[in-house]
């Protein structure tokens, strides 16, 4: 019986071309994956917000109708929030975690494997919404009872349903995985409060995302019941109470913010230090608050539902909570702006984004605070003034901090130097025309006018600002050309980086650019914080390491597999038949145990 | 979970904490399925008594039949762990013997939750018109729409699905994905017992195998017993907070 | 690097220039749907915490911003040969400052913030006029029980009153906003919403769902029209009455289609008064000519509007009940001719 389970296909042992990518394990490459695959979906995400832009440019424009409008702020949402902006966050993580914990790979290399081809899988379910002709529809918070089958027939929240429990497979195995990492793969000497502060918001976040999902997952389980199997969990004539579903969104969904702006925040910690050539100011600080952040986000999700009628007191203790939640972030932003304090700072890319991500922010800080405000909060709520709000934390804070990082470990990762000239009007075209696209919408908010509308009439007086904002897009969209300009010519013919480019002080710059297959050939023991900066300086007197050499017949490696992608396509066949039909359902089921079975018995490492 | 299975190699380097990679794998996702639960049961007690229409907890719940399949759940956790003890002492037929036990256990209230969705799903009413005793509050409404003069007893079908009523939405979501999560540590528990024959498969080095597996079983035992008195014991007793 | 530099000084000035014709398109006063210029206690309650808070904010966002350029300034690095700075790992004073500043400051405008928040939630005098706001895709329905008045999308109030709502829907979450009068409250079936408001001011105001409620969430509009309470008690008392009978030969035509098995607008349509005319699905049309404007607020009511929208109603309000259930629009062999669209409108021109 058991022999049977044994897989019958040989193992990929030295795997060449393409199929090294596709059986690959090895966190470097799945970094690079991920971080492909994202940006390209940054990409898709954009289009998609160019249309809604054109389609606002002008009063009672008429480009695009309104239910393909309805499904472009949907899809852009979406698509922005579960496959950009967290997976971008997911290519740092995969690559940098092992290099700056000072390890060889993560815990589960093929599990690592396993969660980029099943995002891969939500990611392509959710863009072929849009071929079979009727993508989601309903926002990205999708609010029932608009999504059941009554107000919503065809399959677009089908496939928001099945794509979106997918990607949280993917998501959740990621984390665990992260988790595991940090906490059991560190180097020898490598304590908790030595460790980087990307690594510490990557530990945080995977845990967060670890707790916040099943919430989601639950959810979506109960919509798809619904829609599915006529149960009543948002069925308003059954009883049902439809402000159910916006609970157990938000209980997600705040977290999810933090989920999507903590790694960014991580990456600026690490940014700013190494370019004013000073440690972080008040490093247990900044982690301290990015704890409490996270901690106090299940505590504040009611302040999206200030208007859903939940009654005063409530709102007043959600009004309190939030504003608290002001308090640890802005110790984190003094904390950045105190690192620069009597440094040396010198002005590069990922330097000028640093910085513009600590202006922007701050910006949408402070609009948070200002939505915190419950009896105000009744005027902006739903209106542009929250699109403002949220497109100055996410754009402005989380897309800012991973450009600066994208640019800052950019030699790490291609082994060149990108072009600084270009970097830098990248930088400032991005950031004016960022502001430029997202600033007016705080004014066209509080001039009444509501998100997720279609159109609207000329004597509104909206017409002037959306034109102003639709101008700036344009800008963005030139800039994000301009970048990946940039990266595509510097990756084939960009000056050789050497190892240590930006005389940085966190364990991946000790290694060469790109780092060898095994990362380190001695795991570094690690003494204190910012431990490559105290070696480079010889601050580690008498205990200071000496760089040793090994053989490197000595290291092994996990060897590549087929298992966790054949559980990946099991999973994808079986999300279109969820959405088509349940015998396809089952037929995804069984590849996907096949997968898992042969995947449990084949062991990380055959005798060559 | 079946991905925690991969393998030992990661036991044979040193870790930081000194634990397995797996065992910390396995607890991190325990923590994550505890929010799944958590959040399937808020839901429950939300829409608790809130059904516009009946059959309602008392008028399906058979609390002797629950109770026997709770200690068939709880028996299962003893002999899984019965079954961890003897391979770590290296008894392959008792590891064999226990697991299997634990397997037929599991079985056996799997088969409980079918017959008793089925009993549900196909619920009767019998009410005695002559001489009525300890009406619910829905066989009461039936009584005084049907019991007319002359009339002796009154017999309806009365079936609770996840269609019929918020109750039977929450009760079949949440106790349906709890079997859910047994049936796959079911398949888990075979597949050791199955691979227990295999020369070197289960042996008690690597016991962290087994050990990963009751880990999950016992979760998922407490799981039950929490759901037990939230939804039957609360569903029923006068008194709880309904 | 001074091509860079230029390149900056241009950029500067665009987005200075961008920020300051944002401030100028902002604070013009055209704006109907602005909740500045407030004219109620409600609107004007919490117009002051938004002042209060954004003149916080931007004092923050200036000392933040002023510390950050100075820093940046200050501590560039200004040659090659710079040795390391001072390795400063941090200050416990500058730290707990910048922890309990803002908590303070927080604090400081938590209070009228909640203030104001109970002021706004809860109505001054429970017992005032009680309207019933329903949502439905696209339209409001506004009923006034106490004075048996039923409307559709255009509430008339009398000014210097409180006014208690009462929200609910009839189909998917909708949310009541006039700007000018009160923030925002959803619609949400099974859940009793209320708010109030009060208008110390005459004229039409204009309102807005707020919450993605479907394909034509853009189009659903309504006004609020403020008027004295003479006025007010005139237009009740020109609600109450029954619809009017049709004058002339094309109305008379128009009202039979109306009636009509073919047309079936009756199904789905009040016009009291009439035999048959009570269908309660779409809004009610009993004296449908005495609004100013039609569906939900998008358009002035004129002959034009009611004909374009008569002839095609999926293109007027894409997705809407009535052009995918009414027969004469979903069954090709039914469609009405001109002439009788012509007729309908002159009909429901007719009801004052």
């Amino acid at each position: 019986m058991t022999t049977l389970l044994i897989p019958m296909i040989k193992r990929p042992l030295h795997p060449t071309g393409i199929w090294n990518w596709i059986t690959t394990i090895d966190h470097k490459k799945i970094g690079l994956l991920y971080g492909a695959t994202a940006f390209i979906n940054f990409l898709i995400g954009g289009i998609e917000a160019i249309l809604i832009r054109a389609q606002l440019s002008g009063s009672n424009a008429d480009i695009i109708t309104p239910e393909v409008y309805n499904q472009l702020f949907t899809m852009h949402g979406t698509t922005m929030i579960f496959l950009a902006i967290m997976p971008l966050s997911a290519a740092f993580f995969n690559y940098l975690i092992p290099l700056q914990i000072g390890a060889r790979d993560v815990a589960f290399p093929r599990l690592n494997a396993f969660s980029y081809w099943v995002f891969l899988a939500g990611t392509i379910i959710l863009h072929s919404s849009w071929l079979f002709g009727s993508a989601p529809n309903s926002g990205w918070f999708s609010y029932a009872p608009l999504t059941s089958v009554a107000y919503n027939p065809g399959h677009g929240m089908d496939f928001w349903i099945v794509g979106l429990q997918v990607l949280g497979i993917a998501s959740l195995a990621a984390s665990f995985n992260f988790i595991v990492t940090i906490i059991n793969m560190r180097a020898p000497g490598m304590t908790l409060m030595r460790m980087p502060l990307f690594t510490w918001m990557t530990f945080i976040t995977a845990i967060l995302l670890v707790l916040a999902f099943p919430v989601i997952t639950v959810a979506l389980i109960e919509l798809m019941f619904d829609r599915s199997f006529g149960t009543n969990f948002f069925f308003a004539p059954a009883g049902a109470d439809p402000v159910l579903w916006q609970h157990l969104f938000w209980v997600f969904g705040h977290p999810e913010v933090y989920i999507l702006i903590l790694p960014a925040m991580g990456i600026v910690s690490e940014i700013l230090p190494t370019f004013s050539k000073k440690p972080l100011f008040g490093y247990s600080t900044v982690i301290l608050a990015g704890a409490i952040i996270a901690f106090m986000g299940w505590l504040v999700w009611s302040h999206h539902m200030f208007t859903v009628g939940l009654g005063p007191i409530p709102n007043s203790v959600f009004t309190i909570t939030t504003m608290a939640i002001a308090i640890p972030t802005g110790i984190k932003i003094f904390n950045w702006i105190f690192t620069m304090w009597k440094g040396s700072i010198t002005f590069s890319t990922p330097m000028l984004y640093a910085i513009g991500f600590i202006v922007t922010f701050t910006i949408g800080g402070i609009s948070g605070v200002m939505h915190a405000m419950s009896s105000s909060d009744a005027q902006q709520q739903d209106t542009y003034f929250v699109v403002a709000h949220f497109h100055y934390v996410l754009f402005g804070g989380a897309m800012m901090g991973i450009f600066g990082g994208l640019y800052y470990w950019f030699p790490k990762f291609s082994g060149r130097m990108f072009s600084e000239k270009l970097g830098k009007v990248q930088f400032f075209l991005l950031f004016i025309g960022q502001n430029i696209t997202f600033f007016p919408m705080h004014f066209v908010g509080m001039d009444g006018m509501p998100r997720r509308i279609y159109t609207y009439s000329g004597e509104m007086g909206w017409t002037a600002l959306n034109a102003l904002e639709t101008s700036g897009s344009i800008l963005v969209v030139i800039s994000v050309l301009l970048f990946l300009h940039n990266i595509v010519k510097s990756w084939r013919s960009g000056e050789e980086a050497p190892g240590d480019p930006w005389d940085a002080r966190t364990l991946e710059w000790s290694i060469s650019s790109p780092p060898p297959e095994y990362n380190f050939e001695v795991i570094p023991e690690v003494h204190t914080v910012d431990e490559w900066w105290a070696r480079k300086r010889g601050l580690l007197g008498e205990q200071s390491p000496s760089v040793g050499s090994n053989e490197k017949g000595e290291i092994h490696l996990p060897q590549p597999s087929f298992w966790p992608l054949v559980s990946a396509i099991g999973i994808f066949i079986g999300g279109y038949g969820l959405i088509y039909s349940y015998p396809v359902a089952i037929v995804g089921l069984v590849i996907m145990m096949v997968g898992v079975y042969s995947w449990s018995f084949e062991p990380v490492n055959d005798p060559d | 979970m079946a991905e925690a299975t991969a393998s030992n190699h990661e036991s044979e380097h040193q870790t930081t904490t000194g634990l397995n990679h797996r065992k910390i794998l396995m607890w991190v996702f325990l923590g994550s399925d505890c929010m799944f639960f958590a959040t399937l049961i808020a839901t429950y007690l939300v829409y608790k008594g809130k059904s516009l229409s009946g059959p309602m907890p008392l008028d399906v719940f058979s609390i002797p039949v629950t109770t026997v399949s709770t200690f068939v759940l709880l028996m299962s956790s003893m002999s899984m762990v019965l079954a961890y003890a003897a391979l770590r002492k290296g008894s392959l037929k008792g590891y064999r013997t226990w697991i299997l036990s634990t397997v037929i256990l599991g079985s056996t209230f799997l088969g409980f939750q079918t017959f008793e969705f089925y009993e549900f799903a196909n619920h009767h009413v019998h009410i005695d018109c002559i001489n009525p005793v300890d009406l619910t509050d829905y066989e009461q409404g039936l009584f005084d729409k049907n019991c007319k003069d002359g009339v002796d007893h009154y017999d309806a079908q009365h079936g609770l699905t996840p269609k019929t009523n918020l109750f039977g939405t929450t009760f079949f979501v949440l106790t349906g994905l709890h079997g859910t999560h047994v049936t796959i540590g079911v398949i888990w528990l075979m597949s050791l017992f199955l691979y227990s024959f295999k020369k070197g498969g289960v042996t008690p080095e690597r016991h962290l195998d087994t050990d990963l597996a009751a880990l999950y079983w016992h979760f998922v035992d407490v799981v039950w017993i929490v759901i037990f008195a939230v939804v039957y014991l609360f569903g029923v007793f006068e008194g709880f907070p309904s | 690097m001074p091509t860079i530099n230029r390149q900056f000084a241009k950029y500067s000035f665009v987005l200075l220039a961008g920020i300051i014709l944002a401030l100028i398109f902002g604070c013009t006063n055209d704006h109907p749907q602005s909740p500045f210029d407030a004219v109620g206690p409600v609107s004007e309650s919490q117009a002051l915490i938004f002042y209060i808070i954004s003149y916080a904010g931007i004092v923050v966002f200036v000392i933040v911003m002023a510390l950050l350029a100075y820093f940046t300034f200050k501590y560039r690095k200004r040659s090659e040969n710079e040795g390391d700075p001072e390795q400063i790992h941090g200050n416990s004073t500058f730290e707990i400052a910048w922890t309990v500043i803002p908590a303070l400051l927080l604090i400081a405008v938590a209070v009228p913030t909640i203030n104001s928040l109970w002021d706004t939630t809860v109505s001054p005098e429970p017992d005032a006029l009680v309207v019933r706001v329903t949502g439905n895709q696209w339209w409001f329905r506004f009923d006034i029980p106490e004075l048996g008045v039923v409307t559709a999308n255009e509430l008339h109030i009398p000014v210097g009153e409180v006014i208690n709502i009462e929200l609910d829907s009839k189909d998917v979450i909708h949310s009541f906003w006039v700007p000018k009068l009160a923030g925002k409250v959803d619609m949400i079936p099974n859940n009793e919403n209320t708010m109030w408001f009060q208008s110390n001011e005459e004229g039409i105001f204009y309102g807005q769902c707020a919450e993605f409620c479907g394909e034509s969430h853009a189009l659903m509009r309504f006004k609020v029209v403020v008027e004295s309470r003479k006025e007010f008690d005139a237009w009740v008392a020109s609600q109450l009455l029954d619809a009017i009978k049709p004058s002339d030969p094309l109305s008379q035509q128009g009202h039979d289609l109306f009636m009509s098995s073919e047309a079936g607008c009756y199904a789905c349509h009040t016009i009291r008064g009439s035999q048959k005319a009570y269908g309660e699905v779409g809004p009610e049309l009993t004296h449908f000519a005495s609004r100013l404007h039609m569906l939900s607020g998008i358009m002035d009511n004129t002959h034009e509007n009611l004909i374009s929208w008569l002839t095609d109603p999926d293109e007027v309000k894409p997705g809407n009940i009535m052009s995918k259930n009414a027969s004469v629009y979903n069954d090709p062999d039914k469609v009405l001719s001109d002439p009788e669209i012509t007729a309908l409108a002159a009909y429901l021109r007719s009801l004052k």
